[in-house]
Formats: C-alpha cells, sequence, structure tokens
C-alpha cells in the first residue's frame, strides 16, 4: 500500500519537474528575439544530470567552433526572478537570466570557473561518488599555467559558481555529486532504510538520526510508521528537549530539527514525508523575522534556488509557534522578550511584503503585532515557566486547540 | 621756422604755461640728444639684463641667440636655405670662463660699409621700421653681444663676410665705442679664410659659462631645429679636456661601433634630449628643403596705431596732404575711408600735412577710431605650417604621436598675428613628469621666463583633463607630452627687450586656446584609441589564460571534445574579438621600417614603433642628433661650396 503511494508521488514530481521547464519554454517563444539562447537551455535542461552537463560542454564547443563568444544562460537568483503561484503555492522561478560569456573581461574567469566545477561535477557522476563543495574546490583549485593566478582563491567563488551550475543545469547538487555539510537530525516511531541499513528511528539515543544531505529515494527508502504528523524545530538544542522528553513517543511523531535555517536534505526529506507518507508538517520556531523566514523557506521555497521548490517546498506546512500572541497567551514575563533591532523590523516589514504573506490577513496581524510590541521571543523563553513546559503544555496545547498558522 | 612752431605745439601739451615750456622743451630737447648719443650703448652696457646679458651662462646663450636669429633672417631675405655652424670653444688657458664663439651662416653677406654700423652700433637695423614678420625686431642684439663681449675680454668682435662669390672676404675686427655708440673698427683686411659661398662668420669672445640642461645653447639650437626645419644647424660644443674621460667616445669611434652616442651608460632619455656629447659635432639636418613664403611687410593699420605712432608718422611722412599721408602710409585706407576720416577729424584731405598740429592729430586719431575699416591683411605672415611643424618635432622629439595645428591669422591691436600649436605625445618622453612647454615668437625659441609668458599661460589654462591627460590645478598637464606653441606676427608683443616672453593680449590668448583645443581632441581621439588598443591586448591576455583551462575541463565532462581543437577555436574566436589589439601589432611592422605612418589625418602622425616599443627596453635610437656623417658634414660646411 504504502509503497504504491509512493510510486504515485514519484511520478507526480517527474510531471512537476517538465511543467516547469514546459512553462519556461513557453515563455521563451513570446520572447522570439531571444530565441537561441532560451533553446540552448532548455535542451541543456533535459535528461539526467550527467547528460545535461555534456550538452553544455558540445554547447560551448560548437559555439567556439562557429566562432561565437560561448554563453551560459544562468537564471537570475533574485526576488526580482521569484513569481508566488497561487495555484502550487510555492515560489516559481521567472525565466530572467544573466548571461554569462567567455569574451566578456569581467565574465571570463567567472566562465572558465564554472566550466571547471562542471568537469569535476562530472568526474563525480562518472565515477558514482559524492563529496563536500570545500572538496570540490580543492579538486578545482591549481594555479594556471604560466601564470600566479589560481582558478579559485577562495572557496565562497566556487560555492557561487556550484549554485550557478545548479540553476543553469536545473539540478540539485545532490544530483551533482554534490553535498552540503550535513546539519539536522531525526527521531520518530519510524524505520528507513538508509544505504541499505534499516535504522530504527525510535531508537536514535539521545543525538537522533542524522539527516544526511543526500535523501533522494535511491539512498533513503521509508519501511513502516507510525507517526501522525512531522514537527520541524528551529534549533538543536530545543529539538534535545522533545528527544529527551520522548515527545514523539506520547504524541507519535517524528521530529526533525535543521540547525537554524533547515539545509536541503532535511527540506527534501520534509517534502518526501509530507508527499509520500501524506504526514502533516508543523514548523516550530522562534519569534522573530529571522523564525518567519524559515517557516518560509520550507513551506514555499528559498529564493535564491527557486527552482527547487517543487521538490523542497512543503506547501501545507503549518506555523505552530511561536506566534506574537503566545507571550499574552502563556503570559510569560517581559525579562524573556528580546527588544527587536532596526535590521529586525526591516527584516519583518520585508517579510510582511512577500506576495506569499501579503494576502494572509492573520499574517499581516502577526508580524504587526510583534512590531508592534517591538519584542521577539526565543523558543527558550518558555522555560521560564518550566524545562518541559514546551514539551509537556505549550505545544499540547496548541495541537490542541489547532492554534497555527498557514 | 615751421618745425619749432609745431614743437611748442607739442610741448605745450607737456608744459605748463607756453612761454617757459618752449624755452625748456628747447633745453630738454638738446639734452635728449646727447644723452640718445653717448647713452644707447651705455645705458644698455650698464643695464644688460634688459638685453639678456644678465649673467655668463645666459650670455652665452644670448649670443648664439641673437647671432643665429640674424643668420637665419638674412638667409631667408637672401632666399638662401640656411646652414648654420655654431662653434663654442673653452678657452681655459686665459680664463676658465672664458669661451670663443663662431657663428657662421651661408647667408647673402654684408657689403663692407654697412659691417661697422650693423654690428658695431645699437638699435642700427632693417627691422624695426617697418611691419614685416621676421626674427629680430629692434637691431640690438648682435651688436649687443659683441659690446659685451669687448666689455668682459676687451677682445673686439671678428667678422668676415664674403657678399660676393669669387670676390675676396672682409675680415673686420670691431671694437663698440660705447661712449659713443660707434664702431670702432681695428683691423680690416681681406682674406682667404672664407668657403667660397658667399656669408658670414661672427666670432665673439666672452665671459660665459658652458653647460647643459634647460635654457641652454643646447636647447636652444635643439628648439630653433624644430621650428625651422628647413635649416641646417651643425653645433660643436666645447670640447671637454680629454684627460678628463678619456673613455668618452668620439663620434668616429661611436660610428664604427655602430652606436649612436647619447644612449649608452644608461642615461636618461629626458636628459638626453638636452644633453650634447662634448667633443661631437651635433648635426640637425635640414627636413624641408625649401624655404618658407617669404612674409610680406605691410604698412601699419589705422587702428593698431596710436597717437604717439601717429604724430611721428606725421612728422616723417613725404606726402604733403593728409590724403595722400592716410591712404599710402597706412594699409585699408582708401581714399574713401580717407575722405571719411578727414571729414570726421574737421578737415579735408588736401589739408597741408605741415599745417596738422597735435590737437588735428588727435582729431584724425579719434576719426580713424570711429571711422569704419576693414581688418588689416592677414596674408603678410608667413607661419610655419602644420607640415613643417611636424616635421621639425619629429626631427626634435622622440614621441609616438605627433599632431599640429595651425590657426588662421588674427589680429591684435591692428597687428596681425597666426598661432600654430605642435604637440608631441608618448613614445620616448619621459613619463610622470609635467608637460614640456617649448614656446616660439616668429620661430624663435623663447627660453626664459616661461611662467611669465601668455603662450605659458595658454598651455596651463587648457582643460587637458578633456583630452584624456591628467593635470593638476593651474599646472602643465602631468603626460609624456611636449607642447610647441608658436606666435607669428609682424610685431611680437614681448614683455621686455630680451623677448623672452610674449605679452597678455585677449585677442592672442583666444587664438592660443582655440589651437591647444583643435590639438587636444586630435590628442584625445589618439589616446582613447592607444588606450581602447592596450585594454584589447590586455582583454586577449585575459582570454588566453582562460583558454586551456575551458578546453580541458570540457574535454573533461565529455571526451569527445578535443581539447586543442576547442583551444584552438576559441583562440580565433579571441582573436577576432580584440581585433583591434592587433592593430599594435600592424603598426609594429610599420614602425619597424621606421616609416612613420601618416593617419588619415595629414596633420597627424604616429610613429608605431614607438606604440610597439613602450614595454621594450630602451634601444639606441636615433635621438634629435642625427650625428651621422657628421665628418663629412663638417667638411663640406667649411671646405668646399654648398
Amino acid at each position: 500500500m504504502a509503497k504504491k503511494k509512493v510510486r504515485k508521488k514519484v511520478a507526480k514530481k517527474k510531471t512537476t519537474r517538465k511543467k516547469v521547464v514546459a512553462s519556461a519554454s513557453k515563455a521563451t517563444t513570446k520572447k522570439t528575439s531571444r530565441s537561441r539562447k532560451k533553446t540552448s537551455r532548455s535542451k541543456r535542461v533535459q535528461g539526467a544530470p550527467g547528460d545535461r552537463l555534456q550538452n553544455l560542454a558540445s554547447f560551448i564547443a560548437t559555439e567556439a567552433s562557429r566562432g561565437k563568444d560561448p554563453f551560459l544562460d544562468i537564471p537570475t537568483r533574485a526576488l526580482s526572478n521569484v513569481a508566488y503561484s497561487e495555484r502550487n503555492r510555492i515560489i516559481e522561478m521567472g525565466d530572467a537570466t544573466q548571461r554569462r560569456s567567455f569574451f566578456n573581461l569581467s565574465q571570463a574567469k567567472k566562465f572558465m570557473q564554472t566550466t571547471l566545477v562542471a568537469a569535476g561535477c562530472s568526474e563525480l557522476i562518472r565515477q558514482s561518488k559524492t563529496t563536500s563543495i570545500r572538496d570540490l574546490f580543492y579538486h578545482c583549485k591549481h594555479t594556471i599555467e604560466g601564470t600566479k593566478e589560481n582558478t579559485f582563491d577562495e572557496q565562497n567563488e566556487s560555492d557561487v559558481v556550484i549554485e550557478d551550475l545548479e540553476v543553469a543545469l536545473m539540478s540539485l547538487r545532490e544530483e551533482l555529486g554534490l553535498f552540503a555539510e550535513p546539519k539536522g537530525a531525526m527521531v520518530g516511531p519510524m524505520t528507513i532504510v538508509d544505504q541499505g541499513d534499516v535504522i530504527e528511528l525510535s531508537k536514535m539515543g539521545s543525538g537522533g538520526y542524522a539527516i544526511p544531505s543526500i535523501v533522494e529515494e535511491d539512498i533513503i527508502q521509508f519501511r513502516k510508521h507510525a507517526a501522525k504528523f512531522v514537527l520541524l524545530i528551529e534549533k538543536g538544542a530545543v529539538w534535545r528537549r522533545f528527544n529527551e522528553d520522548r515527545f514523539w513517543e506520547k504524541h507519535k511523531c517524528m521530529i526533525v530539527h535543521g540547525g537554524g535555517q533547515p539545509p536541503r536534505g532535511v527540506r527534501r526529506l520534509l517534502w518526501r514525508l509530507n508527499h509520500e507518507l501524506n504526514l502533516p508538517v508543523y514548523v516550530l520556531v522562534d519569534n522573530d523575522p529571522w523564525g518567519y523566514y524559515i517557516y518560509s523557506v520550507v513551506k514555499q521555497g528559498s529564493i535564491n534556488l527557486a527552482f527547487e521548490s517543487p521538490r523542497m517546498a512543503v506547501p501545507d506546512a503549518k506555523f505552530v509557534g511561536m506566534s506574537s500572541f503566545d507571550a499574552e497567551a502563556f503570559d510569560l514575563s517581559r525579562e524573556v522578550m528580546i527588544r527587536v533591532t532596526d535590521q529586525d523590523v526591516r527584516r519583518a516589514k520585508e517579510i510582511k511584503r512577500y506576495p506569499w504573506f501579503e494576502k494572509r490577513r492573520h499574517w499581516q496581524k502577526e508580524i504587526d503585532h510583534m512590531l508592534k510590541k517591538g519584542v521577539k521571543l526565543e523558543l527558550e523563553a518558555l522555560s521560564s515557566k518550566d524545562f518541559s513546559f514546551i514539551t509537556e503544555t505549550y505545544l499540547p496545547m496548541k495541537l490542541k486547540q489547532g492554534d497555527f498558522l498557514d | 621756422m615751421m618745425t619749432s612752431g609745431k614743437r611748442k605745439k607739442v610741448s605745450s601739451r607737456t608744459g605748463g604755461k607756453k612761454r617757459v615750456a618752449v624755452r625748456k622743451s628747447r633745453d630738454a630737447e638738446t639734452l635728449a640728444k646727447s644723452q640718445r648719443e653717448i647713452s644707447v650703448s651705455e645705458f644698455f652696457a650698464k643695464n644688460r639684463h634688459l638685453l639678456g646679458f644678465d649673467n655668463p651662462r645666459k650670455a652665452m646663450l644670448t649670443t648664439v641667440k641673437e647671432a643665429v636669429d640674424n643668420a637665419l633672417d638674412a638667409c631667408e631675405e637672401a632666399g638662401i636655405l640656411p646652414d648654420i655652424h655654431v662653434e663654442i670653444d673653452h678657452l681655459p688657458e686665459i680664463d676658465e670662463n672664458r669661451y670663443r664663439i663662431t657663428i657662421q651662416d651661408n647667408g647673402p653677406g654684408i657689403v663692407r660699409k654697412q659691417i661697422d654700423n650693423i654690428f658695431g652700433k645699437l638699435l642700427y637695423g632693417s627691422k624695426f621700421h617697418r611691419l614685416k614678420m621676421s626674427r629680430g625686431q629692434q637691431g640690438i642684439g648682435i651688436s649687443a653681444a659683441g659690446m659685451y663681449g669687448l666689455m668682459t675680454t676687451g677682445k673686439p668682435m671678428v667678422i668676415t663676410t664674403r657678399w660676393k662669390k669669387g670676390k675676396p672676404a672682409h675680415h673686420v675686427e670691431l671694437a663698440m665705442d660705447t661712449t659713443k655708440n660707434r664702431p670702432e673698427v681695428t683691423v680690416d683686411v681681406e682674406t682667404d679664410d672664407f668657403p667660397p659661398h658667399t656669408g658670414t662668420r661672427v666670432t665673439i669672445e666672452l665671459e660665459g659659462r658652458y653647460t647643459r640642461g634647460r635654457t641652454s645653447v643646447d636647447e636652444y639650437l635643439e628648439q630653433t631645429a624644430i621650428a625651422n626645419p628647413h635649416a641646417r644647424l651643425s653645433f660643436r660644443p666645447p670640447q671637454k679636456a680629454s684627460a678628463d674621460d678619456p673613455d668618452d667616445p668620439t663620434l668616429m669611434d661611436a660610428e664604427k661601433n655602430g652606436s649612436i652616442p647619447g644612449r649608452e651608460n644608461g642615461s636618461d632619455i629626458s636628459e638626453l634630449q638636452h644633453t650634447t656629447k662634448f667633443g661631437d659635432l651635433v648635426v640637425y639636418p635640414n627636413t624641408i628643403p625649401e624655404l618658407p613664403p617669404e612674409p610680406r611687410e605691410i604698412k601699419p593699420h589705422p587702428r593698431g596705431v596710436e597717437l604717439g605712432t601717429l604724430l611721428r608718422m606725421l612728422k616723417q611722412t613725404e606726402h604733403n596732404q593728409v590724403g595722400g599721408f592716410l591712404t599710402n602710409e597706412f594699409s585699408r585706407v582708401s581714399s574713401k575711408v580717407s575722405q571719411q576720416i578727414c571729414q570726421k577729424a574737421g578737415i579735408t584731405p588736401r589739408t597741408w600735412v605741415k599745417n596738422i598740429g597735435h590737437s588735428e592729430a588727435e582729431a584724425i586719431y579719434k576719426a580713424i577710431q570711429g571711422v569704419k575699416l576693414m581688418g588689416p591683411q592677414l596674408d603678410c605672415l608667413a607661419p610655419i605650417g602644420t607640415k613643417q611643424i611636424l616635421a621639425g618635432l619629429l626631427k626634435g622629439v622622440r614621441a609616438e604621436f605627433y599632431t599640429a595645428s595651425t590657426r588662421p591669422p588674427a589680429v591684435y591691436r591692428g597687428n596681425p598675428f597666426q598661432i600654430e600649436v605642435g604637440l608631441a605625445f608618448g613614445g620616448d618622453l619621459p613619463k610622470d613628469q609635467l608637460a614640456r612647454v617649448i614656446r616660439f615668437a616668429n620661430r624663435v625659441p623663447l627660453l626664459y621666463q616661461q611662467s611669465a609668458c601668455a603662450l605659458f599661460k595658454a598651455v596651463l589654462e587648457t582643460k587637458w583633463r578633456n583630452y584624456g591627460l591628467s593635470q593638476g590645478r593651474g599646472a602643465a598637464p602631468d603626460a609624456p607630452i611636449v607642447i610647441m606653441i608658436h606666435m607669428a606676427s609682424v610685431w611680437v608683443p614681448f614683455t621686455s627687450e630680451s623677448k623672452e616672453a610674449i605679452a597678455d593680449y585677449d585677442e592672442i590668448r583666444k587664438e592660443m586656446r582655440l589651437a591647444l583645443q583643435e590639438c587636444g581632441r586630435k590628442l584625445a581621439s589618439y589616446v582613447r584609441r592607444r588606450q581602447r588598443i592596450k585594454r584589447e591586448s590586455q582583454r586577449r591576455d585575459v582570454f588566453q589564460r582562460y583558454i586551456q583551462e575551458v578546453a580541458r575541463a570540457l574535454h573533461t565532462i565529455d571526451d569527445t571534445i578535443e581539447t586543442e581543437e576547442v583551444a584552438r577555436n576559441l583562440q580565433s574566436v579571441a582573436t577576432s574579438i580584440t581585433e583591434l589589439a592587433d592593430e599594435t601589432t600592424d603598426d609594429d611592422a610599420l614602425g619597424s621600417s621606421g616609416n612613420g605612418r601618416l593617419d588619415k589625418d595629414e596633420n597627424t602622425v604616429i610613429l608605431a614603433d614607438a606604440l610597439g616599443a613602450e614595454d621594450e627596453e630602451a634601444e639606441p635610437s636615433q635621438n634629435t642628433r642625427r650625428t651621422a656623417a657628421a665628418a663629412d658634414e663638417e667638411e663640406s660646411l667649411f671646405g668646399e661650396q654648398r
């Protein structure tokens, strides 16, 4: 039964991705003048990541053989180039691109770096290996023959290029054989298989199961589970409280943390738990703009990698806390509140204007209330009542009352 | 009787009561007469700084300058291509500061009876009373030099001149009686010690000091060569005592070794342009084998005449009636115009000139300002010409870009004048130094009082930043550039008798500004183009650096892509995209043959080899002084007929 469902979902996933590609090419036909670039791009985003890399390489080689300036079109990663889809309830990437051409003095080095990273990824894929982005940085870093110039000087140069390549090829870095430092843990009443090892997630001790960077189906398969929902907790420390108090046992749920902004592995896992196992996802974060944004990324996807939203965003995720109204509701003392900084105010106002928050009255109220009070709340503030106030009183009450924001 | 009456009237202007004034004026006139007779020479002897004999160093330069200027003027007036030799001998056995200066030209020579006055009398000459573009103006120069020599060494000036081929040359030794402003001939013989052609040789012994660098004889000759590309100049500076520097290569040695003196020993280029090798004969060849058109003598324009001058002219005229006087002594005065002037002045053209007193003269002066007059004739000037300026700069300055412009003639105070500007930029010119401004008035270099000169001020005023050069506030541009600026006029308004700086007239300033701007624009387009070429080649460098990396990466991704093939393809794209950078190489090829490339603009020359050689190490090259075959030249100068 569960297996069938999984297959269905996988199929659905594929169609969504195709849709994105199709919509991109549809937009292309409208702008006929730039058709050449779009054709090349849509060609490049078809097939397996390895093939896409090959397409990219042969495109560059062909351009060069035709005496043209080879280029890469890299979708713009900015708020200006994302759109909130009301229908899919996720952030979708627009079709604005930045052209990176080789024979442009300010782009030549970046272009060269991009081909080097692409070559590194292609080696990884061919050898079926995965590595860290830092590893790849060292792999690609060397001195250019006959000069004193390095291909890369700092890791952030290669990190940016990796992101560029991801969006240009419409491939996740995980698909390109790269992973970020794993961050985040999970426990709960569930059995999974990770690279052939059967793991009982209810028997993970105090540390929990470290969520790997790559959680695709070929690596992690879900077996049986007794969970009714998934709870994403912002911080590891609070998550430990939940684990220690065996909250997951009592409430039959999976508890997950992402160490702040959850990394892709965690987000992708949440997506799979939600889409494949139909588990609702609840988000528990600090009451500050940063917490709002974590929720926003989990729910709608990130602006930076908007093209991944269909595979990562969980539009059904709910915001359980903390709300700016919780201070009154749970009678928290003023001492535990932190005054908002100017930056917090700016950020909150920015979030308030995001299209996916703009039309939600309760969210507008929530943010306005925080701004009005001028204070923010950390999850730990609840410990002023009692160490286990959060697991024994606060969250059970919220869940029982259905007191969450959508 | 008539004249005394006139004087009475003139003096009544200055004096108070008539009777007293008459007596006084008579006294004053007598006095003035005697003063002039005795004091012209004496005055300048005492105030020799006014004529440019402030110190031994400057005295030497002034002497050379006056003699060379005279020689050039004489040659040009006679229609002979000037070939002038300057020789300075150090005579340390007499005195450490004792020098003998010899200047020899191939001019028309001087007839015997004029020699005494020309060389032995101050304020005697052909150029003062006329309005014609020439180097000399007052007739002070050479006799003052002789006077200075006589005063400092007691040695008379020696003049050798042949005025007709086949006739013997005159050898005259002249001392000057400074108290009487009169020549005193001490030796007067006929001699064979002169080349067979006509010409004049002047030898003056004086107290001086020979140095190189700025405001030196070398600089003067170098700049004279620039402004006079039709003249051939040769110069033998004082011999350095051979014991001092036995390694000093002579010209002959240098020729044998195939190296050109002045470039070795890693000597600085900037110094080189002014530095002469001791003991070498330096030759500035003539690069334009034709004389400049002869400037025409013109009559003064009425507007340019001041009341005093008008009075003098009235006194000196040969015409009896005012109408004739006006139409014949001035330019642009037709009989109709003279009628108008007379009418306005309340007289008739038939009025006798001798009846014109001071008040009538003043009326005429005022009337002149009131009538409509045509501007002065402008065709009386002989500018150097852009082509000649370029030739001169090419000869004298080793740069990569040359441009010149000649403004149409204009008028200040009734005197026609014309401004020319030449620029030489880049190449071997010293970087990180302020621009060098070389100033000329009627083809004569002005070496002193730069900051007081309108020519220099005009350079400072120009906004060179607009033309791609850096420039500090109120300073000359900070760039490897030589700015040549020339004023040609029938009367150059010098600020002093030593003719060192040009006075500031708005009309002149305006013309200078326009000429500088014209050249500046051309320079700007060149500078921009040069920058573009440089940028392009830098661009290409960057691309080329990355091509191998990209090609290898592509091969790693897809091994059907051949590294070499992609690299080759990318290389050819890089080459075509940065095509402009190739212009450098093209120009290089041109430059190696030693020919300058004449741009589309005829007034601009770009020396391509300089452009390419920018990063190369200094290599021996033909600099200012093309010393080649100097030994032969010398022989021809002194021996054969040219």
